[in-house]
């Protein structure tokens, strides 16, 4: 993570398709305005979803995307920043 | 005409005239204001209408109904017919997949329409479905109605049907027809029929 430290961090590696973006928006309304959420999926196509999510959901700055590895498995991390 | 008279250039208007302009201007900024301030206000609608029953078609109305839930919309799923099933709490948990009438399936109809073999590609199903971990109708109900979406079952299938409202799930809404369905979609901006 190269942008900031995350205020809280949601764990949904291995949840697949609607779970991230559905546990996204529900982390999102608890964040405090001006935190970072970092949310951890396995799921690939969180990829995209979390980013569409974040383009047209007010107050939500998607900050990075990255892929990573975790004991050989993909990971995708995303953070999104909650306006003041 | 008397040149003395103190009339207008043609077609200008009677200082009268300029000002009834101006007031029903001031009124129209003052409704467009308000009418912006609705649009602003009101959260976007989708309507889905949810009739198959089968374990491969319940998905995708509870999938895109708590997708659109996470973008903010105000939801209603009206399960209506085979749609009832997905909302029935027994029956929900134990949703078939047809091997019939299936081109993707790998066994010639002839096989598939042999006794016992839903349950062979419902297993199969039910298998891939778990290694995958995608969720169960169970859950995506559950969670739909966590988000605040409307899971409606139609009165008139529920009749039909001979189901009982204590079959549903807590917080299914009943007592709802196609005409209150229709409305909702009239009022919609995305309006879907699974």
């Amino acid at each position: 993570m190269s942008t900031e430290t995350p205020t809280e961090t949601l764990d949904v590696k291995g949840q697949n398709c609607p779970m991230p973006v559905v546990k996204t928006k529900g982390a999102f309304d608890g964040l405090a305005p001006g935190g970072t959420l970092e949310v951890v999926a396995t799921d690939s196509g969180s990829m995209s979803d979390i980013a569409g999510w974040a383009a047209s959901t007010e107050g939500a700055e998607l900050l990075d995307q990255e892929e990573t590895t975790e004991g050989g498995e993909a990971v995708f991390k995303h953070y999104i920043r909650k306006a003041e | 005409m008397s040149t003395d008279t103190p009339t207008p250039a043609d077609g200008a208007p009677t200082p009268e005239e300029f000002e009834a302009m101006q007031t029903r201007m001031a009124e129209l900024e003052e409704e467009l204001a308000s009418v912006r301030a609705d649009v602003a206000d009101s959260p976007k609608k989708m309507v889905i209408v949810a009739t198959k029953g089968t374990l491969d078609m319940a998905y995708p109305p509870l999938i895109l109904a708590s997708t659109a839930a996470a973008f903010g919309y105000d939801v209603t799923v009206f399960h209506t017919f085979w749609g009832l099933e997905i909302l029935h709490e027994e029956n929900s948990k134990d949703l078939q997949l047809s091997a019939v009438g299936n081109p993707n399936m790998p066994m010639p109809n002839a096989i598939a329409a042999l006794p016992g073999m839903d349950r062979v590609t419902t297993g199969m199903m039910r298998k891939r479905i778990a290694e995958n971990e995608v969720a169960s109708i169970e859950e995506l109900v559950e969670m739909s109605l966590d988000q605040g979406v409307d899971l409606q079952a139609c009165q008139m299938t529920i009749d039909l049907l001979g189901y009982d409202e204590d079959e549903f799930y807590d917080g299914v809404t009943t007592g709802v027809g196609a005409a209150s369905a229709f409305q909702e979609m009239v009022e919609a901006d995305v309006q879907l029929l699974v």
